[in-house]
């Protein structure tokens, strides 16, 4: 199996907190990896850091052979990332938004064309183009997020709650989608959600206060519980800490 | 030069799609024949020329180059699309330029709008129309310089108040430091040398120097040059920063 996203004991601190503490993974070509943890744990942080909107304080990243911090560009290229919360330029209609999104990505011409007729169609948003993008509902936005992250076919992708603010069926068809695009390409997506990673991830991955605490199978994960409990909700209560309780 | 190109499009189109390019053009055009007509007393000097028009724009600028130039990087920050522009394989470099250029353009445009001014003089009588064009474009220059200051101190917040009244602080000292009330103040403790210096920061006097007609190197030298190096350190506090 081809590894295409490689994380090295990558560290942040902010100050005197340490967000992120040494954590190293690694995704191969057809892994879909579920990052989870509680709020604050250190999720988007280690996610911003493999996007190359932060820089680590200690350890790297490797999209796709490029390391994030020495060749942004180059790694940049061959990733998409949909940051947490989607922000997206509320004053640009969805059109011109993709539109811009996909000539920053480098394309041009028919390919343009084609692929961003590909995403409109996979997203369902061909009804809200020609809308300004702060006129949309929570959904839509989201789904406009990932349209921008996938329009170019990257090989690796990068997915901070991607099915945060969709309703049921939303949910539905947005893992089923994130399935579809799996065979070739590495996938990290966080959630809070623990019946997601049942769903589309092959890989569990547990962050708690920055330390990566667990790196297996969901199915692995029911068997670390210590009480034995059968539930996915139930092991990672008892692994986690709750911060805010 | 691609990058920077699809930027500086986006960038332009977004000051179109909200009220704020026909508000600040609106207020610019108006505010400019105010002053040329009622302050400079264009009529009552008798003369063909347009230094009663030239003669408001540092102050014009001001207060409206900061209002255009504070939303550049504060308000990417505060709506968080700073971590999708910045992750995407763009550098900062050109997207900070790429803003920078749209910026200026935009004002280049409100500025190039008050033609009926210079369609009025040639009509009244016969200008010097040399001046005037070196007048627009030290103009222009001058806006650059005021732009790429607003654009660096909006880049250090996602506060656009703040970024603004900051931007027109900075400006001010800039546009005051050749004054005799800003120079005398230094006159008395500092070396000579440093005076001078501070007194060759001056926007105004550089301004004024374009528009007696004169295009001097060191003028355009004077403004490129802040504008580099403003854009310089814009580009060094996104690159630092972008995240907080």
């Amino acid at each position: 199996m081809q590894e295409l996203i490689t994380i090295e004991g990558l560290t942040k601190k902010f100050g005197p907190l340490t967000a992120v503490s040494d954590v190293s993974l690694t995704v191969g070509r057809g892994d879909v990896l579920g990052f989870l943890g509680p709020n604050g744990a250190g999720k988007s942080t280690t996610m911003r850091m493999v996007a190359g909107f932060l820089a680590p304080t200690a350890g790297r990243s490797l999209v796709c052979g490029h390391d994030v911090g020495e060749s942004p560009i180059l790694a940049k290229q061959r990733m998409g990332y949909l940051p947490e919360g989607a922000p997206l330029y509320g004053d640009m209609t969805v059109e011109r938004f993709l539109d811009f999104v996909a000539q920053a990505r480098g394309l041009s011409g028919d390919d343009k064309d084609q692929k961003l007729a590909a995403v409109i169609e996979k997203l369902e948003i061909g009804d809200v183009l020609a809308q300004h993008v702060e006129t949309l509902s929570k959904g839509f936005k989201r789904r406009v997020g990932l349209a921008q992250a996938i329009l170019h076919d990257p090989q690796v992708l990068i997915l901070d709650e991607p099915t945060d603010g969709l309703d049921p069926n939303q949910k539905h068809r947005v893992r089923r989608l994130i399935h579809d695009m799996a065979a070739d390409k590495a996938i990290i997506i966080s959630t809070h959600i623990l019946e997601e990673v049942d769903a589309v991830c092959n890989r569990a991955a547990i962050i708690d206060k920055g330390r990566l605490i667990f790196d297996d199978t969901p199915k692995a994960l029911l068997k670390r519980s210590p009480s034995g409990a059968k539930k996915l909700e139930d092991v990672f209560r008892e692994l986690t800490s709750d911060h805010e309780g | 030069m691609r990058n920077i190109g699809i930027i500086f499009r986006r960038e332009l189109a977004s000051y179109f799609s909200t009220p704020l390019a026909y508000v600040f053009i609106v207020i610019f055009l108006a505010l400019a024949g105010t002053f040329t007509f009622y302050i400079g007393g264009f009529f009552a000097r008798g003369q063909a020329d347009l230094e009663a028009f030239f003669y408001f724009h540092p102050w014009l600028y001001l207060f409206l180059i900061p209002a255009v130039a504070m939303r550049l990087w504060a308000e990417e920050r505060k709506s968080g699309t700073i971590e999708l522009l910045m992750t995407l394989p763009v550098t900062v470099a050109q997207a900070v330029i790429g803003k920078f250029l749209a910026a200026w353009f935009f004002i280049f445009i409100a500025l190039g709008l008050t033609f009926p001014i210079w369609i009025t003089v040639n009509y009244l009588g016969d200008p010097d129309n040399g001046v005037i064009f070196a007048s627009y474009f030290g103009s222009l220059l001058m806006a650059g310089a005021f732009l790429a200051i607003g654009s660096c101190v909006s880049g250090a917040t996602k506060n656009q108040v703040i970024a603004f009244i900051m931007a027109a602080a900075v400006s001010f000292l800039f546009l005051m430091s050749g004054l005799d009330l800003v120079v005398d103040f230094f006159r008395g403790w500092l070396p000579g040398f440093l005076v001078e210096a501070v007194a060759s920061m001056s926007f105004l006097n550089h301004f004024t120097a374009i528009t007696k007609g004169v295009i001097d190197l060191r003028d355009l030298i004077f403004f490129g040059s802040l504008i580099a190096l403003s854009l310089f350190i814009n580009v060094m506090l996104i690159d630092l920063k972008k995240a907080e």
